[in-house]
């Protein structure tokens, strides 16, 4: 499969993600379009990873490629530590002000 | 065009499809499921390329802990289509001008690039083996696979710490 499809597969989804984050404002939700994004470049990290395998398994080299996927492996780690300190966070926002709307989030500004 | 190429392409479709459907659902619990359906679709991306082990982690780790984790928020807090704040129609349109922008300026930008000839190898290749993944992970990457059990482990006590009631 020509890499560039998997390129602009990762590029749409994590467009779409980005067009989430701006238009919505349930903080949950631009949470999950943030999740979007990360699996967008997994899956291109992916992509990446088979296309060197199969340019250096030409010169010999039966292993090339697996640092690839251990990144996405790594990635997967900090995403999953993230969203429970996230979710964490949006609880306490929602006990504090009864809402998950990021614009109620503007003290800083009065 | 061969068994493969359907594949991925039905796969693409359902992505992107999913992700769409995140963005514009007005309900919430909704979105979730949407986005379960776009990681298993991502999934099954990871078995046409044959990291089998990615696979299995992707609908482990987001598919099942993860979402579930939003869900069970999401249900908590009682979200639904009435509570779901709406920007006003103007910022709605700007920001869905600002990502056709950025994935118009990528494409541009990465249109007649020198990936061009380059091919990912899909069905084959043992790379994503659990076996060759497993033994580069217990002796190249060791020290950092020992490290993220730290951070797990601070990521636990920090959210225990946050969510606490005083």
């Amino acid at each position: 499969m020509p890499i560039n499809y998997y390129i602009f597969l990762s590029i749409a989804l994590f467009c779409i993600g980005i067009a989430g984050v701006l238009t919505r404002r349930n903080a949950i939700i631009i949470f999950m379009c943030v999740e979007l994004m990360l699996n967008a470049v997994n899956l291109l990290l992916v992509a990446f990873s088979k296309m060197h395998h199969l340019n250096a398994a030409a010169a010999g080299n039966s292993t090339a490629g697996t640092d690839g996927q251990l990144f996405v492996f790594f990635i997967m780690v900090v995403a999953a530590a993230e969203v429970s300190v996230g979710l964490a966070i949006i609880v306490m926002m929602y006990r504090n002000i009864h809402s998950v709307d990021v614009n109620f989030l503007n003290r800083l500004k009065h | 065009m061969n068994i493969t190429q359907i594949l991925f392409w039905l796969l693409s479709v359902m992505a992107l499809f999913g992700a769409l459907m995140v963005v514009v659902s007005k309900n919430p619990v909704y979105s979730v499921l949407w986005l379960i359906m776009t990681f298993f679709a991502i999934s099954g991306h990871y078995i046409l390329l044959n990291a089998q082990f990615l696979a299995i982690v992707n609908i482990i780790v987001y598919a099942g802990a993860i979402m579930v984790l939003f869900l069970f928020v999401i249900m908590l807090m009682n979200l639904n289509k009435e509570t779901e704040p709406q920007r006003n129609r103007w910022l709605k349109v700007a920001g869905a001008l600002a990502g056709g922008c950025l994935l118009l300026v990528l494409v541009a930008a990465l249109y007649k690039s020198e990936m061009q000839g380059q091919s990912a190898e899909v069905n084959t290749g043992s790379i994503g083996l659990i076996k060759n993944l497993g033994k580069e992970l217990f002796s190249t990457y060791v020290v950092p696979f020992e490290i993220s059990s730290i951070l797990f482990i601070s990521a636990m006590v920090g959210a225990v710490m946050i969510g606490k009631k005083e």
